[in-house]
């Protein structure tokens, strides 16, 4: 890792010495230049649109978003989608349930995981490799869907909480970037002094090893907190009262089963335009919807940033 | 010095090691209690594959009945449609969505603007972390008949409004593109980290030699990424059957179910809705053994060939 950023920082010096080579910068890399700057503006833009159109039609008039009006800036700027969505009481509880989802789990998946890559990161655990192997089985092969819900089932886990957060309490991925880190960052020679004032595993670890271990703590908070707060499919399967339903579940009923209750047969023209417009806000408030739900994930995309990409680099050395 | 005395430690007797670092055993005690009871128990339990489970009776009690669940798998109408579905969704997956990230990472390497830069890849890697459910939603919004964006667009060239999602010639570029579109950028990170490693004397020696930034990029970027691509591809390669079930479960309607029933989904469905669970297990076991195969072989291909491999 570390060799990995020096030969960086060599390398932008190498960019910042290239200025006499680039007054005789070819034709052929001129071309070259411009049609790299090109094609990386269009994925730019292919990227971006989509989301961005989500975002500025969530706060125009639904008519217009209807009508096909909206294309690069709000139309008849209004909040009746977001009202919409705060005033929809399951996806309000399935925000909620997320939040607690979510603590609860990141919480169980940090309590077993940083130990478990801790112990495995150090040369002189005796058994190392075979618990790595008995891992690195699992990422590989799996029982399959039915015989791993009736696990669950046999446990009474079904329609709790526990379904969702103990079976994956430990990602073997995960696991392998953490215990990286530590290899890298904990030194033998750390141990062994502290060893020799009288410091046992456990007190080491506590006191020298976790003070150490912030930036891989933030990884695996994001990593597991970014896991469920996505998670769908593990809710689906377990849970079936609606009150427990994480928020993806709701978004699905919303969004694409489109669960919302509909209006009465109407009569007069009057009700009938009326009628018209609850339609309307209904699905300009899906376009809110998606940003309500996507806002805990943007408050942390700065830091996801930054420290995802480190926790993938570290993914992808290989030990 | 010191690493010497380690090694002494590590000439002690079996239970002197263990004694050693007894704590040690501790911390990894849960995540293995975890993983035996949600991995290895599972795997044990899938002989109901092979057995007629009856809840009543328990995995135990339920009797043999050898390979029947399979033979009806494979004498039913479904399943020459499921494993074409599977089968078509992934490799297109593979085709479209593997080299596209590496483009990607060589042509942000090469370009000069570090702003810029910085600004594509904080926007290209924002989709990965929407959520599939998000991801489905919004396509349900851009291609619906009536008031989707797409329909205006296409309106705009006198085309009549598509209902998308119930065109099934449409499905599966919908599934793969938008695939595409979600992890390009977020995929693309670990072929950039690795292009960081090129060491810039190439670079010097190739400049010295006169080659163009297009062969540089050529000869001396894309040779550095190839076991990197390598064991992706062994990887992604090995799990040709296991396409996600939630992107194919959200985007299923009943006008596209003969391209969108994939094995996954099938699973679910024969499992949880129908509750015909031995049957549910042999179609995932189908499923894993062939992933095994496929994995096994390419690794051994590729090993063969290339000599980079996995094991």
């Amino acid at each position: 890792m570390r060799t990995l950023i020096m030969k960086n920082q060599h390398k932008e010096g190498l960019r910042q010495k290239s200025k006499k080579e680039r007054a005789k910068r070819s034709n052929s890399d001129k071309i070259f230049d411009g049609v790299i700057f090109v094609i990386l503006t269009i994925v730019l833009l292919i990227v971006a649109y989509p989301l961005y159109f989500i975002i500025i039609s969530s706060f125009s008039d639904p008519a217009a978003v209807a009508g096909g009006n909206v294309t690069w800036r709000p139309i008849g700027f209004t909040l009746d989608g977001y009202e919409a969505v705060f005033k929809e009481e399951n996806v309000m509880r399935g925000f909620l349930n997320s939040i607690i989802y979510t603590t609860v789990g990141v919480l169980i998946n940090l309590g077993v995981t940083i130990p478990t890559s801790y112990a495995l990161s150090r040369e002189d655990f005796f058994g190392k490799k075979a618990v790595t192997i008995f891992y690195l089985i699992t990422m590989f092969i799996s029982g399959g869907l039915m015989p791993t819900y009736l696990v669950v089932q046999s446990l009474g886990m079904i329609n709790t909480m526990w379904a969702l957060v103990v079976p994956g309490a430990l990602s073997v991925y995960n696991m392998i970037v953490a215990r990286t880190f530590f290899k890298t960052n904990l030194p033998l020679e750390l141990l062994e002094s502290a060893k020799l004032d009288g410091c046992g595993n456990t007190k080491f670890f506590i006191h020298i090893a976790l003070p150490l271990s912030g930036p891989i703590i933030a990884i695996l908070v994001l990593f597991y907190g970014i896991g469920h707060w996505n998670s769908y499919f593990s809710g689906l399967l377990y849970i079936i009262d609606q009150e427990k339903f994480p928020l993806q579940l709701v978004l699905r009923n919303i969004l694409i089963n489109n669960a919302l209750r509909q209006t009465q047969s109407i009569l007069t023209e009057e009700a009938l335009k009326e009628a018209e417009r609850l339609r309307q806000v209904t699905e300009l408030m899906k376009y809110s919807l998606i940003i309500v739900s996507s806002i805990p994930v943007m408050i942390l995309y700065p830091f996801i940033q930054k420290h995802f990409v480190k926790g993938v680099m570290l993914g992808s050395v290989k030990g | 010095m010191k690493g010497k005395s380690m090694k002494l430690k590590t000439n002690h007797s079996f239970w002197k090691k263990i004694a050693n670092n007894f704590d040690l055993y501790l911390f990894v005690l849960p995540g293995m209690i975890i993983t035996t009871i949600f991995h290895y128990i599972p795997l044990y339990g899938v002989q109901i594959a092979f057995r007629n489970f009856s809840a009543r009776k328990g995995i135990w009690g339920s009797a043999w009945v050898g390979m029947e669940h399979f033979q009806r798998f494979f004498d039913s109408a479904s399943f020459e449609m499921v494993l074409w579905n599977t089968f078509a969704l992934s490799l297109y997956s593979l085709i479209a969505g593997f080299p596209i990230p590496i483009l990607l990472a060589l042509f942000l390497n090469s370009f000069r603007h570090k702003r810029y830069r910085k600004v594509i890849q904080t926007v290209t890697y924002a989709p990965n972390f929407i959520s599939t459910v998000v991801m489905c939603g919004m396509l349900m919004l851009f291609l619906s008949p009536r008031i989707g964006i797409a329909n205006h667009i296409i309106g705009l060239f006198g085309v009549e409004p598509i209902n998308f999602m119930g065109e099934q010639s449409m499905w599966r570029h919908i599934y793969v593109w938008s695939g595409v579109w979600q992890t390009a950028g977020w995929n693309s990170v670990i072929y950039f980290a690795a292009l960081s490693g090129v060491s810039p004397e190439y670079h010097e020696a190739a400049v010295v030699d006169g080659a163009s930034k297009l062969q540089r990029m050529w000869y001396v970027d894309l040779p550095f990424l190839i076991p990197v691509i390598t064991i992706l591809l062994i990887l992604n390669c090995g799990s040709i059957l296991s396409i996600g079930f939630e992107k194919a479960y959200l985007l299923q309607n009943p006008l596209n179910l003969n391209v969108s029933e994939i094995i996954s989904t099938y699973v679910y469905k024969v499992g949880m809705i129908d509750n015909d669970i031995s049957f549910s297990s042999a179609i995932g076991l189908f499923n894993s053994v062939i992933n095994a195969i496929l994995l096994i072989s390419v690794n051994w291909i590729s090993r063969k060939i290339s000599e980079n491999s996995l094991w």
